[in-house]
């Protein structure tokens, strides 16, 4: 599963930058689908301890090829293997969509993590809208490069939804940012982040 | 087919001793006084001696780990596919230490050499050790050689205890480990394993209560029923089906007839147990799975592993098998929570292999290029060290 492809084609990946600013200083960081390691190789060099979870053999090959610590492992299956709060920080960005329980995967992430950060893709946006409002057929693009039959991306959802689920959840949303494809957070996406939005990162709490 | 020459092999290889004459404290509250370590090395020891890695041998391993003796050897070290220029443990970068135990049958001092207290053979008086006992030795083999820290001590099932422990007994001397298809500790279904196999060599008429040699004899018959035992362990039913499968080796069923038969599955497991009787000592046998099944890892640290890795000071790869039941991928997982819980640097890996236990031998891409991987950091970490230091 590539868990990191949608956001393959964003120019820089904007959402790493972002979450780099909301790490506090020397912290211990999970990264939940860390694939090929570039976030937590930002972080590291920050000066953090950075752990990954990922399932895919070839980003846990370019992980170990970086000489970071990653740990081959099914999200679904939850994180026994961490005590309660014992990440200062949990990441997962553009992964929500691709596990099969995102609102248990959700709920882990806050009891082991202190904080959470979440990015994911939102579905609500313009491009999608009209893929499946006029042509009727579900959204593929670079930006959704899959068909809905070989997606790993089995649980889209968007801003509105995301945010539904943490009321549900009891979470609360400390921060959000919310940018466009060339990852700009301007007035459209301030204003109408479910229309115009591409990317929604959030940083949560319990 | 020898290819001693290839550009991957570490070539013709010479195995050393080294004699300790300092008594060796063991873990059963004895002493050894004296004894032989028998061992080999393959690559150059750098000249800050930086770059040395320990193997630590399984069960019935031994120091030759890669190469080959002669030019007419036919087959390499054990660990020939992970051990040589290029490979994994790249020679061209470490220095690569492999010994073979005490209480070995290899050469180094064991129940198959002389007591000197009494001048004959040790057999079973040969002291009961344990994975801390042969910890220690290794580490004064490393002290001989001029060794302090080692880049990385690496070790499979059995070796991997060893591997672990001597991030604990000696956390400064250890710069990475790592541990493939092992436990913390054996299950209990393990230990029963272990049991059967031991009962079926001390039930043998020749065992003689450890003391055969004397009577110019060997215990043949249940030491090959052991191999036996733990041979089935170490492979998966998938494998076996793949390789045996019910292919008659001789005989057939055809209705209404009658003939001795045998599967495929027991010519190759008799040839086994025959070849292993011959070359391997039934005292060993016995000492290396009671030293597998009395290891515990966390028992002197309050049975918490997330205490006692708390001592350690050095990143881990943990690498298991999806198909090893012997040492499932449970058992890695459970080494890796702990290594999360105390806070260490550790990176996991289960490798897909239909092989079993002994899929931490065979040629694998996945493991290999993961291995690899981990050590070319491990030496990257030595050259900027280097550059530090400077």
């Amino acid at each position: 599963m590539s868990q990191n492809s949608l956001l393959g084609v964003t120019p820089m990946r904007v959402d790493l930058d972002i979450i780099r600013r909301w790490v506090q200083p020397n912290s211990r960081v999970l990264d939940l689908g860390c694939g090929d390691g570039s976030l937590m190789e930002m972080l590291t060099s920050d000066g953090h301890t950075c752990i990954g979870l990922e399932i895919n053999p070839i980003n846990i090959q370019a992980c170990v090829e970086k000489g970071l610590s990653v740990i081959e492992q099914n999200l679904d299956l939850g994180l026994d293997n961490f005590a309660d709060k014992s990440i200062d920080m949990v990441v997962m960005t553009q992964t929500l969509q691709a596990v099969h329980y995102p609102d248990k995967v959700l709920q882990e992430l806050l009891r082991v993590g202190r904080e959470g950060v979440v990015a994911f893709p939102n579905f609500a946006n313009w491009r999608c809208r009209y893929y499946l409002g006029f042509r009727g057929r579900m959204p593929v693009s670079k930006f959704m490069p899959y068909s809905w039959y070989d997606t790993p991306n089995i649980h889209f959802c968007t801003i509105l939804d995301f945010e539904q689920l943490c009321r549900d959840l009891g979470i609360s949303i400390v921060e959000r940012v919310v940018v466009d494809e060339q990852g700009n957070s301007d007035w459209l996406t301030r204003y109408l982040p479910n229309i115009f939005g591409t990317t929604a990162i959030y940083r949560i709490k319990r | 087919m020898t290819d001693h020459n290839a550009p991957t092999s570490v070539g013709i290889v010479t195995p050393q001793v080294a004699s300790f004459n300092e008594p060796l404290q063991l873990s059963n509250g004895g002493q050894l006084d004296e004894y032989q370590l028998v061992y080999e090395t393959y690559g150059t020891l750098n000249p800050a001696k930086s770059n040395a890695v320990l193997i630590c041998h399984a069960l019935s391993g031994h120091h030759h780990a890669a190469g080959y003796h002669s030019e007419t050897d036919k087959r390499p070290g054990w660990w020939d596919h992970y051990i040589g220029p290029n490979k994994p443990i790249d020679t061209n970068k470490f220095f690569v230490v492999a010994l073979n135990n005490l209480g070995g049958c290899h050469g180094s001092t064991g129940p198959n050499t002389i007591n000197p207290a009494t001048g004959k053979l040790w057999g079973s008086d040969f002291p009961v050790l344990r994975v801390r006992d042969w910890v220690n030795s290794q580490a004064r083999l490393l002290d001989s050689l001029g060794i302090e820290k080692l880049a990385a001590v690496i070790g499979g099932s059995l070796g991997g205890m060893q591997a672990m422990r001597w991030t604990l007994e000696y956390p400064h001397r250890v710069g990475a480990c790592v541990v493939v298809a092992s436990a913390m500790k054996l299950s209990s279904q393990n230990i029963a394993f272990n049991n059967i196999a031991r009962s079926a060599i001390s039930k043998d008429p020749e065992w003689h209560n450890g003391h055969f040699y004397q009577v110019d004899s060997k215990p043949r018959t249940g030491l090959s029923l052991a191999r036996k035992i733990a041979h089935v362990t170490y492979l998966s039913d998938d494998v076996m089906g793949e390789r045996f499968g019910r292919e008659l080796k001789s005989g057939d069923f055809t209705l209404g007839t009658h003939s001795d038969y045998e599967f495929q599955v027991e010519s190759y497991l008799n040839y086994q147990g025959a070849s292993f009787a011959e070359t391997f000592d039934a005292n060993t046998y016995m000492l290396m799975t009671r030293a597998l099944d009395y290891f515990d890892l966390a028992r002197e640290y309050n049975d918490d592993p997330a205490i006692a890795f708390s001592h350690a000071e050095c990143p881990f790869l943990v690498i298991s098998f999806t198909t090893d039941w012997r040492f499932s991928p449970q058992r890695s997982r459970e080494i890796v929570e702990a290594l999360l819980a105390a806070g260490k640097k550790v990176t996991f890996a289960d490798i897909e292999s239909s092989y079993g236990h002994d899929a931490f031998l065979l040629p694998n891409d996945r493991y290999e290029a993961l291995f690899k991987g981990f050590m070319n950091n491990v030496a990257k970490q030595l050259a900027g060290g280097n550059t530090d230091a400077r």
